[in-house]
């Protein structure tokens, strides 16, 4: 980014500018041959007779009086506190080959002759792969026995169309027209009309993955930048302002809920921070390190969080000059994944958190001549927690043979066998509900029992 | 006669404002009634050849007072254009350039040049009406999109995809639709040959075409066998059998919500490719077309939403606040967020409605009462009556004007104990009156 010269006022944009930059991004407009986006059910833009936000299904639950919202917290707080599942996606299709190296496979470095990385921690679990230096991070929490490693995760058929192939593992199908995402499905089984929390984006959007068909959930930047202002109202009469505008159409009446929910963390007016974290995380312009430690406020908190998205930092479509950029958002991912599992464990609630990292395809093995890397297909995935399984999904299927006819990896796992594994071990629910023909695939591992 | 229906009702003011929302970006004092004199086919002429640009009201400037610096300080990029939205004589050439900057959606996190972005617009802007191939001969050449797609990188000893796909998949046939992998190989091939170089201090520079590093040999594109170079490429995906539905579809789309019907797309695709690719007369039918005037509301993008505002209360430019504040509601014009453009179906939820009302505080600002020093009635119906005259008298529904009502009658109630709060809640309850009108539904689609 360039310097800024008129920087006045805008020192809190260059903040959100930042912030939007590596946000979640939406699935892109509707056109021919492209999947219909998750959660709208509706043509682009549209919007039904009845007006503004009625057609916005991921907004359901609309229907509700408004004095619901105020049991539905009620009842929320009173609630067992249960697992959180928590999904933060590499957008742009991260480099496998270079996030775990196969440095021990002989053909790596006749493919990657500039970008072969050379040295650093070997897997146990594969003597061939070893760790970029970046995700030192995940890696030290490999070493517990916290993270589970999934080397070439992916489908067959693999689409290398960044928007196709998101879509496909939002929805959790290779389905262009399914356009529900499978943590919302998820959500329309367990989830109520009255927790918009319990399906929440940190991101400027809502993620797909998360879009619902009944029951509404949220998007927000940060648990303590939820605030609202309209000059020369203030007082009593400032009440009644904020205590209408729910009523003005189903999205700010989520609106309004989520501002109840999130009041507890607010900045205090004397300038307390909303939420202080028992661990230190990185210091970045990027929001990512403080979304994580908001939301392990919010979990700690008791707040009904259930599934979460988050977008991480970085620039993951590396066509040229990889080799830095990549290093960049994997250093500070994985450096704030570390520190948010530390938070969790120093509140003892380490438990009931398990963190999903993925991307939508790999990237080819041979590199092309911009010392960058084209779309590819099977690519790495992590699950991190105390109670993942610490047992490798799949395996790395090697250069040799390992290579489908457009030069991409061929994936030894599949992710809708991942996510019904995660939906059956980790939130026990029945995946059959959830994920299209889930009793097509086997189920992994994934969660220590 | 291309075929295409064409709307037949009355065309009154309330059809020339929604007209000037979907081909511009909303109406001034005075415009809405002035289009409707037109009458449609006029009103239709007058958006499509516009005449020479004249800009209305103040020059843009920064909080201090300072003019803008587009290509140098960072968000003036998006403060000069969203002027050039708010005081243009020729709304539909910048709502053009809008469509085009999503649909070959550029973004300045890869470009790195605010000049090299403005450029780009200036290209969108140029020939945003004009004809759809040299768009994309142009578009294919420009020094924005060769740094944004790689173009510049792509060569005969290095040949990289990214251009050569997203071309066919985002801008010109639909993903998966008349093309294979195979083909996104070829189509990187016949690209190749665009340099550029970068220097210290200055940054990428030169753009051009060098031979030298174009792929001569023999490529199958389409399963069609020639030394392609980049100008067939752009060729043959205009004249590729999928591409004119494409088109008319995405075009479509950013005027009416709903799909075109059968009889209304396959009109409009040969008004299209008998027209060689013509794009106003394609504009031109969509926006006569029934489904505008008669369809549902179609959810302002933020941008639209901003400068919306701004326009009918007749006020320029004069803070930077607006940068981050449509960032915040999802659209830092310059800024999309991916090659496949802005998101429309997912304009609101709840971190962006938050945006949206900060944008309406920021945009009624100024014109905020002083409770302390500005007596308004202790009168509910004459308040709410006050706060729609000052949006010009918009048509709300039943539920928000319940809900404004609601809110009058209990606000003003908490001050029936104190005579200074009957003295300062008044003008309070109209300030919020006026910020509840603007985060309403009514003005969140048009």
């Amino acid at each position: 980014m360039s310097d800024c010269l008129h920087c006045d006022g805008l020192s809190r944009s260059r903040m959100l500018h930042r912030a939007i930059a590596e946000a979640g991004r939406g699935l892109p407009s509707i056109e021919p041959g492209m999947p219909l986006p998750a959660g709208t059910g509706l043509s682009r833009r549209a919007f039904l007779a009845g007006g503004l936000g009625a057609a916005l299904a991921v907004y359901g639950g609309s229907r509700l009086g408004l004095s619901a919202f105020e049991e539905g917290i009620a009842a929320a707080a009173t609630a067992t506190p249960g697992q959180v599942l928590v999904s933060v996606f590499l957008e742009g299709g991260a480099d496998g080959l270079s996030v775990l190296s196969p440095q021990g496979d002989p053909l790596y470095t006749k493919l990657r002759p500039q970008l072969a990385l050379s040295g650093g921690t070997p897997l146990t679990e594969d003597a061939r792969l070893f760790w970029h230096p970046a995700v030192g991070g995940i890696a030290q929490l490999y070493g517990e026995q916290k993270v589970t490693v999934m080397p070439a995760v992916g489908y067959t058929h693999p689409d290398q169309s960044h928007f196709t192939s998101r879509h496909y593992w939002e929805v959790g199908a290779t389905d262009t027209h399914l356009n529900t995402g499978w943590l919302g499905r998820y959500l329309d089984v367990v989830g109520t009309e009255d927790n918009p929390l319990q399906g929440v984006s940190f991101d400027d959007t809502l993620a797909p993955a998360l879009a619902t068909a009944k029951v509404p959930v949220a998007a927000i930047t940060a648990p303590d930048q939820y605030d609202f202002y309209s000059n020369n109202v203030w007082g009593e009469v400032e009440e009644r302002m904020l205590e209408t505008f729910g009523r003005l159409g189903p999205v700010a009446q989520q609106v309004d809920r989520l501002r109840n929910q999130l009041l507890p963390f607010r900045a205090k007016d004397d300038g307390t921070p909303g939420f202080q974290s028992p661990v230190p995380y990185p210091k970045s312009d990027d929001p990512f390190p403080n979304k994580l430690a908001g939301l392990a406020a919010m979990i700690a908190a008791g707040l009904p969080l259930h599934v979460v998205a988050l977008s991480a930092p970085g620039e993951y479509d590396t066509h040229s000059d990889e080799a830095g950029a990549l290093a960049d958002g994997l250093q500070l991912t994985a450096d704030s994944l570390l520190a948010f599992q530390r938070d969790l464990e120093a509140r003892g609630i380490a438990d009931r958190v398990l963190v999903h990292v993925w991307s939508e395809f790999g990237r080819r093995a041979q590199e092309n001549g911009s010392a960058g890397t084209d779309h590819g297909a099977a690519g790495t995935g992590f699950l991190i927690g105390t109670r993942a399984s610490g047992q490798m999904v799949g395996e790395f299927p090697g250069l040799q043979s390992g290579l489908d006819d457009d030069g991409n990896l061929i994936e030894t796992a599949d992710f809708r066998a991942v996510y019904s594994a995660l939906l059956e071990q980790w939130l026990d629910t029945d995946a059959a509900a959830i994920i299209p023909s889930a009793k097509t695939f086997p189920r992994p591992t994934l969660v220590k029992s | 006669m291309s075929g295409v229906a064409a709307y037949g009702g009355a065309f009154g003011p309330a059809q020339a404002e929604r007209l000037l929302w979907r081909a511009g970006f909303g109406p001034r004092r005075g415009e809405a009634q002035a289009l409707a004199r037109l009458g449609l086919d006029g009103a239709i002429h007058a958006l499509t050849y516009p005449g020479r640009e004249k800009l209305v009201g103040h020059a843009p400037h920064d909080d201090k007072g300072r003019p803008l610096a587009p290509y140098d300080a960072w968000g003036h990029d998006h403060l000069w254009w969203l002027d050039r939205m708010i005081r243009t004589s020729r709304p539909l050439v910048e709502r053009m350039a809008l469509v085009w900057h999503d649909w070959f959606a550029t973004s300045n996190d890869g470009v790195g040049s605010q000049r090299l972005m403005l450029n780009q617009n200036q290209l969108f802007r140029e020939r945003g009406l004009g004809n759809f191939h040299d768009l994309l001969l142009d578009v294919t050449r420009d020094p924005a999109m060769l740094l944004w797609l790689n173009g510049s990188d792509n060569s005969k000893y290095s040949p990289n995809e990214n251009y050569g796909r997203e071309m066919m998949e985002l801008f010109t046939l639909g993903a998966g639709r008349g093309y294979g992998e195979e083909d996104v190989r070829q189509n990187a091939r016949a690209l190749t040959g665009f340099r550029n170089d970068w220097k210290p201090n200055v940054g990428d520079v030169d753009f051009r075409y060098d031979p030298k590093y174009h792929d001569t040999g023999v490529k199958t594109l389409f399963r069609k066998r020639g030394a392609w170079t980049w100008r067939d490429s752009c060729r043959m995906c205009v004249t590729h059998p999928d591409h004119a539905s494409f088109f008319v579809q995405k075009m479509w789309s950013y005027f009416v919500p709903t799909p075109p019907d059968a009889a209304t797309a396959s009109g409009l695709q040969r008004l299209y490719v008998q027209g060689k690719y013509e794009i106003r007369p394609v504009v031109s039918a969509i926006l006569k077309h029934p489904a505008l005037y008669t369809g549902p509301p179609m959810v302002k993008s933020p941008a639209l939403y901003t400068a919306g505002l701004l326009r009918r209360l007749g006020r320029g430019i004069d803070t930077t606040s607006w940068v981050w504040l449509d960032s915040l509601a999802g659209q830092q014009l310059f800024y999309p967020p991916n090659v496949g453009g802005w998101d429309d179906t997912r304009w609101l939820d709840t971190a962006t409605w938050r945006g949206r009302w900060w944008i309406a505080q920021e945009a009624l600002d100024p014109y905020a009462l002083d409770p302390g020093k500005r007596p308004e009635p202790y009168d509910g119906a004459k308040l709410i009556q006050a706060a729609l005259l000052f949006w010009r008298n918009p048509t709300l529904a039943a539920p928000s004007t319940a809900a404004l009502q609601q809110f009058t009658h209990n606000a003003l109630g908490d001050a029936k104990s104190e005579k200074w709060k009957q003295q300062q809640y008044p003008p309070m309850v109209l300030n919020a009156l006026r910020h509840l009108i603007a985060t309403s539904p009514e003005f969140q689609a048009a």
